[in-house]
């Protein structure tokens, strides 16, 4: 059953994901972004079975929520007509996707010769351990955690400034 | 077959040649930042088969981080791009080729 379903969501997390970047039908960014939401909805599945419940949880929340809207509500407010009349160069895209498959030719089969999993049994996990992430959050990571609070600050003041009319 | 660490692995591997293809190939700025988006989340894909499978949640708490990360560049990211695209009305990298505004 696992095994069917780790099939299933693997198969959908890299369907959506191609979809998104390359989809042979559409070249509409908004096409795009509804794909990339799909990508990241069935990659909180992968999460799931991974025994990551509250990663799950976040990822559709953060992701799917607010990410998305923010992309849709930039790509509303560009032209996005001007990118169907756009031509590819041939050239560029042959040359891109010789690059990105020798990437992945050099991934997989480092993948597979380290035999990277050999020594690694799974352990049943009892319930969530969404209390244990909880409790190293605020313990062993608090000094990164205050961290990325600040950073978000700065992230928010930063766009603000960005939005400005008049950019001085 | 039972599905190990490496099967992981490989969709996330995958996952970021997808990424690159997009960032790569695409010419359009928003659909170059939809590829940075995937590339890292094929990062988190791995890191939290690493968390399972050796049983420690330190991967997990990565990926949290990465993710707060993420949706602050993303936040960033796209001003840049509104307000580049105010000035120069438009978001394709072939128009974008000075340093200037």
């Amino acid at each position: 059953m696992e095994n069917a379903l780790f099939y299933i969501f693997a198969a959908l997390t890299l369907l959506f994901a191609f979809l998104c970047v390359a989809n042979p039908f559409s070249r509409n960014p908004v096409t795009s972004a509804m794909f990339l939401v799909l990508t990241m909805i069935s990659l909180a599945g992968l999460f799931v079975l991974l025994q990551a419940f509250f990663l799950a949880a976040v990822q559709i929340l953060v992701y799917a929520g607010a990410v998305m809207v923010l992309f849709l509500f930039v790509i509303m407010l560009l032209d996005i007509k001007e990118e169907e009349r756009r031509r590819f160069n041939r050239f560029a895209i042959a040359l891109g996707g010789v690059s990105v498959i020798g990437l992945g030719f050099i991934l997989f089969s480092t993948i597979r010769e380290s035999k990277v999993g050999a020594g690694l049994k799974l352990v049943a996990v009892k319930g969530s351990d969404t209390a244990a992430l909880g409790k190293a959050l605020f313990t062993q990571y608090l000094l990164p955690f205050e961290i990325v609070s600040v950073l978000l600050l700065v992230a928010m003041v930063g766009v603000i400034l960005l939005s400005k009319k008049d950019l001085k | 077959m039972n599905i190990g660490l490496e099967q992981y692995l490989i969709v996330s591997g995958l996952l970021f040649c997808f990424g690159l293809l997009g960032v790569v190939v695409r010419r359009n700025l928003l659909i170059m930042y939809m590829g940075l988006e995937l590339m890292l989340n094929a990062a988190n894909l791995a890191l939290v088969a690493f968390s399972r499978f050796n049983n420690n949640l330190d991967g997990q708490l990565m990926v949290f981080f990465i993710i707060t990360v993420a949706a602050a560049e993303v936040a960033v990211g796209l001003a840049l791009i509104v307000a580049l695209y105010r000035k120069r009305r438009s978001a394709h990298v072939e128009d974008l080729t000075t340093l200037k505004l």
